[in-house]
């Protein structure tokens, strides 16, 4: 790196130090009415954002490809660790089909006892987890399938937790009935969104799916007389075992496997479509709608198809959330969650499927695990975040097309 | 066919019968993109009609439909500039073609009953099928952007053949070919035309390429007909050369 660009750094980071003088280095203590002059942290945003941002402009200039100059030289020091190495092996042993197999078992027995090995915290956390797999799943078909941009998808979500809710609360519905009619209302309510959005492509579909979401909201925060208002439901029930309640714990556990089998479901189904006639006419339509109309798509089903089939797993993630919880409030279903759920999809990898299941556990799980650093945990988790979309903006999986396999000309004649 | 105050396509006529090859030329802006979309249902013509007869069917006019309609009824196109679904691999670009003649639907779909399965294998082998006549089945599983120029475009046909139609609409096919290309392209056409049982429609500025493979032509300007007929007498027209060359060439 040449001197200029290293004067250009400590400038910034001198530019720096006096933007957060005002936060960093004059603490005002009400209780005593005195001020506190902390100037060593002067020093620690000086030197941090100068090596911080040395760093960042180092990485940024290794991912812009080549070997030549400094950037190789370190390249070359991280090789001779052995670190690339192993993780380019381990890649290519998980691809491999034997190894794969073997993986997705190990993966399932590991899913299976985790409640039985790990705490009632721990499973509690999983659970949070899965679910937030199934809303990345859903959403995946609509924004990774479909490349369209919907903001606000927690709608769906809310609208699944609500019936539960509501259905308890007039009608005394207990989970399993609630779980069914739940889904279905979240995928007409998908239905009702597909439809005045059909023209609208890009920011516009956005802004209308965005406000969709905020509408929902709103109406729920105010129908006190049936959703409770601010207030919220309570006291919703947890799943029931043929019509046995069960204490916390064993609750606790029922829900989890209730939400793998959620996952599992969610996986099939996605897969499925994703192979179909339908799953490819919605690639298609993302990619370019008008060749895809040109060559015999019918737009206007696909986008249908393509909300209705997002929202039905956000209405069954919703129904598992509330008997959950068993406490329910606008406030769970705002914008943030759609965005939460938005970055699940986009930071795992938009249109795929081990993508979207990567990336939500890892967006959610990680600021749990993290909670070691308690403080820093969210800064890092953002910290994480940007790195994220630097540097791998197609996110951690990236979807490949599917490859189809044909006898050459020599093999179909022998 | 009118956009406002600006009057697109003014009064032009083309007939067509089964199996010729027409071909509708003229100069930059003389409407030749415009006629081609209102075909094709991406505009609705403010006056006129479209009238197909499709072979073994009665007369029907597809005014009004949308493009995936008009598809249907069996009239597919190419694209000016390439507008092949970059991120799919090869084959899938030629089964999106084969939609409309599938019927799997979302039941279909999720619990892959046997006549899916039978349609989803009978789609990629005919799908196949296809990218061998077209020269294209060594592309296979590449992705639809990583091909060269020339097969992108033979990737565009590939698909338009296979929603089955009896019209194939192509939108200056030799667009950015040299000429060794648009010799093959033009036995590429002929073949199509010959084995598929198509009739072909084409806007061309290539006079090569359209004299040497249309059996009439059309010319445009302005948003008029100008001239109509067999290439030789096109050719020799002074109004159309006046279109191309401008005034001064005549005298």
């Amino acid at each position: 790196m040449k001197r200029n660009e290293i004067l250009k750094m400590a400038g910034i980071a001198l530019w720096f130090v006096f933007l957060t003088f005002p936060i960093m280095v004059i603490k005002v203590r009400v209780t005593d009415q005195v001020i506190v002059w902390r100037w060593h942290n002067m020093f620690y945003i000086g030197f941090g954002t100068f090596f911080g941002g040395l760093l960042w402009r180092f990485a940024l200039l290794r991912r812009k490809a080549t070997r030549k100059g400094a950037a190789s030289k370190v390249l070359g020091y991280v090789e001779k660790t052995g670190l690339p190495v192993l993780f380019r092996t381990v890649r290519t042993k998980i691809t491999e089909r034997r190894n794969r197999r073997f993986l997705y078992v190990a993966l399932m027995v590991f899913v299976i006892v985790y409640p039985l090995v790990f705490s009632l915290y721990q499973t509690n956390i999983m659970t949070s987890a899965l679910i937030y797999v199934v809303l990345a799943l859903g959403l995946n078909i609509v924004i990774g399938l479909g490349g369209m941009l919907h903001l606000g998808y927690i709608a769906f979500y809310a609208v699944g937790a609500y019936t539960y809710g509501i259905l308890y609360r007039s009608f005394g519905i207990g989970f399993w009935v609630a779980l069914p009619i739940g889904a279905v209302l979240a995928t007409l309510v998908g239905v009702l969104l597909a439809l005045p959005v059909l023209r609208l492509r890009g920011d516009y579909l956005a802004i209308v799916t965005l406000g969709f979401a905020e509408i929902v909201r709103i109406v729920l925060n105010n129908s006190g007389s049936v959703t409770g208002g601010p207030q919220g439901i309570g006291g919703i029930p947890r799943p029931g075992f043929f019509g046995i309640e069960m204490r916390l714990a064993a609750a606790t556990t029922y829900t989890y496997y209730i939400i793998v089998a959620a996952v599992l479901l969610t996986i099939f189904v996605v897969w499925r479509f994703e192979n179909s006639r339908l799953g490819r006419a919605l690639v298609a339509m993302g990619e370019d709608d008008i060749a895809a109309e040109a060559m015999g798509i019918d737009l206007t089903k696909t986008k249908v198809i393509a909300f209705a089939l997002g929202s039905l797993w956000a209405g069954i993630g919703g129904v598992i959330f509330a008997s959950r919880t068993t406490f329910i409030n606008p406030g769970s279903f705002t914008i943030w969650q759609s965005v939460i759920v938005l970055s699940c999809v986009v930071l795992g990898g938009m249109g795929s499927i081990p993508g979207a299941i990567v990336g939500a556990l890892g967006l959610i799980l990680l600021p749990e695990y993290l909670r070691a650093f308690s403080d820093y945990r969210m800064l890092m988790f953002g910290a994480i975040l940007v790195i994220m979309m630097v540097f791998r903006p197609g996110g951690l999986i990236q979807k490949k097309r599917k490859a189809y396999t044909f006898p050459t000309e020599e093999e179909a004649l022998s | 066919m009118d956009f406002g105050g600006l009057r697109a396509v003014n009064g032009v006529s083309v007939e067509m019968n089964n199996h010729e090859i027409i071909a509708l030329i003229g100069p930059n802006g003389a409407g030749k993109t415009t006629f081609f979309n209102c075909v094709t249902g991406v505009y609705t013509p403010t006056r006129g009609d479209i009238h197909i007869t499709p072979p073994g069917g009665t007369t029907v006019s597809i005014k009004g439909l949308k493009p995936n309609k008009i598809t249907e009824k069996g009239l597919a196109r190419t694209f000016q500039n390439i507008r092949l679904f970059s991120n799919m691999t090869v084959l899938e670009n030629v089964m999106i073609g084969r939609h409309i003649r599938l019927k799997a639907g979302i039941f279909g779909a999720i619990f892959r009953d046997k006549g899916t399965r039978e349609e989803e294998q009978r789609v990629i082998y005919d799908s196949y099928e296809i990218l061998k006549r077209l020269g294209l089945a060594r592309y296979v599983n590449d992705l639809a952007r990583n091909l060269p120029y020339g097969a992108q475009r033979r990737l565009e046909i590939a698909r338009a053949l296979a929603t089955e139609p009896f019209l194939l609409l192509l939108d200056e096919p030799a667009a950015g070919m040299n000429p060794q290309e648009t010799k093959e392209l033009e036995g590429l056409i002929k073949k199509i035309r010959d084995t598929e049982n198509v009739s072909i429609f084409l806007i061309e500025h290539d006079m090569s390429l359209v004299m040497s493979l249309s059996e009439r032509i059309y010319v445009m300007d302005y948003g008029r007909l100008i001239a109509e007929g067999t290439p030789a007498e096109v050719k020799n027209n002074p109004e159309v050369i006046k279109a191309y060359l401008g005034e001064e060439a005549i005298a």
